[in-house]
């Protein structure tokens, strides 16, 4: 967490921010800035120019090397970031230690009183968490239904997000209305209905929805829609409509102009609805509680078959929590930055 | 699944959803209609088309303009049938619930059930009887659980990507660290927390006890009133990551130039933070603190894997205890009645959040945003 001198965009900006930096307490009360013009000269000149014509010329000299890098921080910010970039790095770093650690001990080393520094290190759990619990199938069911799931989400999304962003038709505030607030529904009021539909779904049709994975895969693309299509359309709302009527005049019709041209720009909007929905169903508890059976449970109950025994294997459910975490952990980092762009192009407008 | 032939790829995506949805056929239209037969029968169920489909046959202009009225509604099609398979529906069938004497017996047959009033709503909030007792206790437990978890997470959020809006070296790394547990699975966070506050062999008694000795004897905190306080740290520790991706990707929308302008106007780090920074946010915010206590005040999954089945009474959450009660019984009646209440306030919360926030929030960034900006201009 150690920092380096913020912002040293160029040559010319370390030059004069290393002065500023150091008379930042001073500068206050430093006379017109004369150090600061002798910098200046090395500065970009439209904003010397612009910092002249405010307030009579060079006033608070200091805060001209800040112009160019607006957060070169004086030091109580620098000391308050150091502190408490710390501290939360702690929290949001200690549970994860212990799911590492706790994972490679013995059984009767986390049975006792903790112990940071582990005592002795095994990769027994790694090779006993498939045999306590199938393991491996409630993988499989896992990425089966997550996978599904959000293939679906994104499809039926981009279309939904299509008409949402380049269409007007009557009923298209009630749509989105009603589409948005299903998302404040609390899950356990769908539960029930949802268990009882599946049942007579079943019941009526012999489609045996209840307790397979098509019903979740259902459920949860469902889940993962609304928030889905607001995105999108956000996304798509981003890309001018200019790129799309020119791909229409030239008789891509309306389709062709969405998948030859706004999926493409739109890339980084899937994508991240893509990760969104992903995690939605690798993570959801609620319904794969009630809809799932021995056959087809999912990971998220499956998990806790490690905690039903008379004893609690903790250091198998640290390695088997640990190992269902770090695909979807390691694909979330590495597609976070679509994320962050999916998220500003969506929610700010 | 966006590069390649979309064509094909767009072609089999929608199959996993006919093979379950019941009714396939408006799901595989939605596609194919458009390209293939303008003005055909595949329109019927966009309802307020302007004209009649079979209009648009005359001449090449007129189906334009139906093929044009027609494709939003085709469009959304799928997305539709899913909106009313799983939420519309179910949703209109548990409100009808909420009135029937919906017990055991009537599971597999429910439209059998008696119809029971109001009957359910009076036992649920019956305040003197003990289950409108335990629901007022649950319902007022989320609230605080809600206020609480949501207002750290908040502020947690908002201070790290404050912070850390400008480069420093480690910075990416430390991004990737804060996000880690909101990239977890629930279950595997929460899990990992529940073994961190076991009483005897758990860190935080270790920490507390053992080598701080901040404590006569190990506390629990899986049980008892402590629970409470276990459930918001591991409430806060998963969501405060979401707050700082939403406020991160915020932070990126600011120009440059304000923060140039009102530093050569003298403004030092703490002052654009507090005028510049925190003010742009306000949009931002108006979004995420109503995602966050809708998400919170839900919460189902955290409580359900700390404390299994059974939450401790003092980390009693409305959605566990409905689910507890309805399952615990099968009287699935009042449970719908309680989701029913539940939904009601989230409504009317949400309803009162949204007017009071749009009133305000708009008028006081822009005219912030211009004043910077003019300013600048100068």
């Amino acid at each position: 967490m150690s920092e380096g001198v913020p912002t040293p965009a160029s040559a010319t900006s370390t030059a004069s921010a290393a002065p500023a930096a150091s008379t930042r307490g001073a500068s206050a009360d430093s006379p017109r800035g004369a150090p600061a013009a002798s910098t200046r000269g090395a500065a970009p000149d439209r904003l010397g120019r612009r910092a002249r014509r405010t307030a009579g010329g060079a006033r608070r000299s200091g805060r001209a090397g800040a112009a160019r890098s607006p957060m070169a921080a004086p030091v109580s910010f620098l000391w308050t970031r150091r502190i408490l970039l710390t501290l939360l790095a702690v929290f949001a770093a200690t549970p994860l230690y212990v799911m590492l650690s706790s994972s490679l001990k013995p059984l009767q080393d986390v049975t006792g009183s903790f112990r940071w520094i582990p005592a002795h290190l095994t990769i027994r759990p790694y090779l006993d968490i498939w045999e306590t619990v199938p393991l491996g199938r409630y993988f499989l069911n896992s990425f089966i239904v997550s996978a599904a799931a959000t293939l679906c989400s994104v499809v039926v999304a981009t279309f939904a997000a299509y008409a949402v962003s380049r269409y007007r038709f009557r009923g298209k505030r009630v749509f989105t209305v009603t589409v948005l607030s299903t998302q404040m529904f609390p899950g356990i009021l769908f539960l029930l209905p949802l268990f009882l539909l599946f049942v007579n779904i079943g019941n009526a049709t012999g489609i045996a929805l209840y307790g397979s994975r098509g019903a979740l895969i259902l459920t949860y693309m469902t889940f993962t829609l609304p928030l889905s299509i607001w995105m999108l359309a956000g996304y798509f709302d981003s890309i001018p409509r200019d790129l799309d009527e020119a791909a229409q005049v030239d008789g891509c019709g309306a389709l062709g102009a969405l998948f030859r041209v706004l999926v493409p720009a739109a890339t980084p909007g899937i994508v991240a609805v893509g990760i969104y929905a992903f995690m939605t169903a690798w993570g959801e508890v609620l319904f794969a509680s009630v809809m799932t059976n021995d056959v087809t449970r999912t990971l998220s109950i499956g998990l806790q078959g490690y905690s039903t025994q008379t004893e609690v294997y903790w250091n198998q459910v640290m390695a088997a929590s640990l190992v269902v975490s770090v695909p979807i952990v390691a694909g979330f980092l590495l597609l976070q930055r679509y994320l962050v762009a999916g998220l500003t192009a969506g929610s700010v407008k | 699944m966006t590069r390649g032939d979309r064509r094909s790829t767009a072609a089999p995506a929608p199959d996993p959803a006919a093979s379950a949805v019941p009714p396939p056929a408006p799901a595989g239209a939605a596609k194919d209609a458009p390209r293939d037969a303008p003005a055909s029968p595949g329109h019927a169920p966009a309802p307020p088309t302007p004209s009649p489909p079979s209009a648009g046959r005359g001449t090449s202009a007129l189906r334009d303009r139906v093929r044009h009225a027609g494709l939003p509604y085709l469009l959304l099609v799928p997305a539709l049938v899913l909106e009313l398979l799983v939420h519309i529906v179910p949703m209109i069938t548990g409100i009808t619930m909420a009135f029937r004497d919906l017990t055991q017996e009537y599971i597999r047959n429910w439209g059998a059930a008696p119809w029971a009033g109001l009957d359910n709503f009076h036992i649920a909030v019956d305040v003197n009887a003990p289950v409108g007792e335990a629901l007022l206790r649950s319902f007022a437990i989320t609230c605080a659980f809600t206020v609480l978890a949501v207002g750290l997470a908040w502020l947690l959020g908002a201070t790290a990507a404050i912070l850390m809006q400008d480069t420093f070296r480690g910075r990416g790394l430390l991004r990737a660290l804060f996000l880690t547990p909101y990239a977890l699975p629930v279950y595997a966070a929460v899990i990992t927390w529940s073994f961190l506050l076991q009483r005897d062999n758990g860190l935080v008694n270790h920490v507390l006890h053992d080598q701080l000795g901040l404590t006569d004897a190990p506390p629990f905190w899986l049980v008892g009133d402590n629970s409470f306080f276990s459930l918001v740290v591991v409430s806060v520790w998963r969501t405060w990551p979401f707050a700082f991706l939403m406020l991160t990707a915020a932070l990126q929308n600011i120009p440059r130039d304000v923060y140039e302008a009102s530093a050569i106007d003298g403004a030092g780090m703490w002052r654009q933070i507090r005028h510049i920074t925190l003010p742009a946010l306000r949009p931002v915010n108006q979004v995420l603190v109503l995602v966050l206590f809708l998400w919170t005040f839900n919460d189902f999954n955290v409580p359900f894997v700390l404390f299994g089945k059974s939450a401790p009474e003092s980390a009693d959450l409305i959605s566990l205890h409905i689910y507890q009660s309805s399952f615990a019984t099968w009287d699935f009646g009042a449970g719908s009645a309680m989701s029913v209440l539940l939904l009601l306030f989230l409504l009317l919360v949400t309803a009162a959040y949204l007017l009071l926030t749009r009133e305000r929030a708009p008028r006081a960034t822009r005219s912030c945003g211009t004043r910077r900006r003019k300013r600048a201009h100068v």
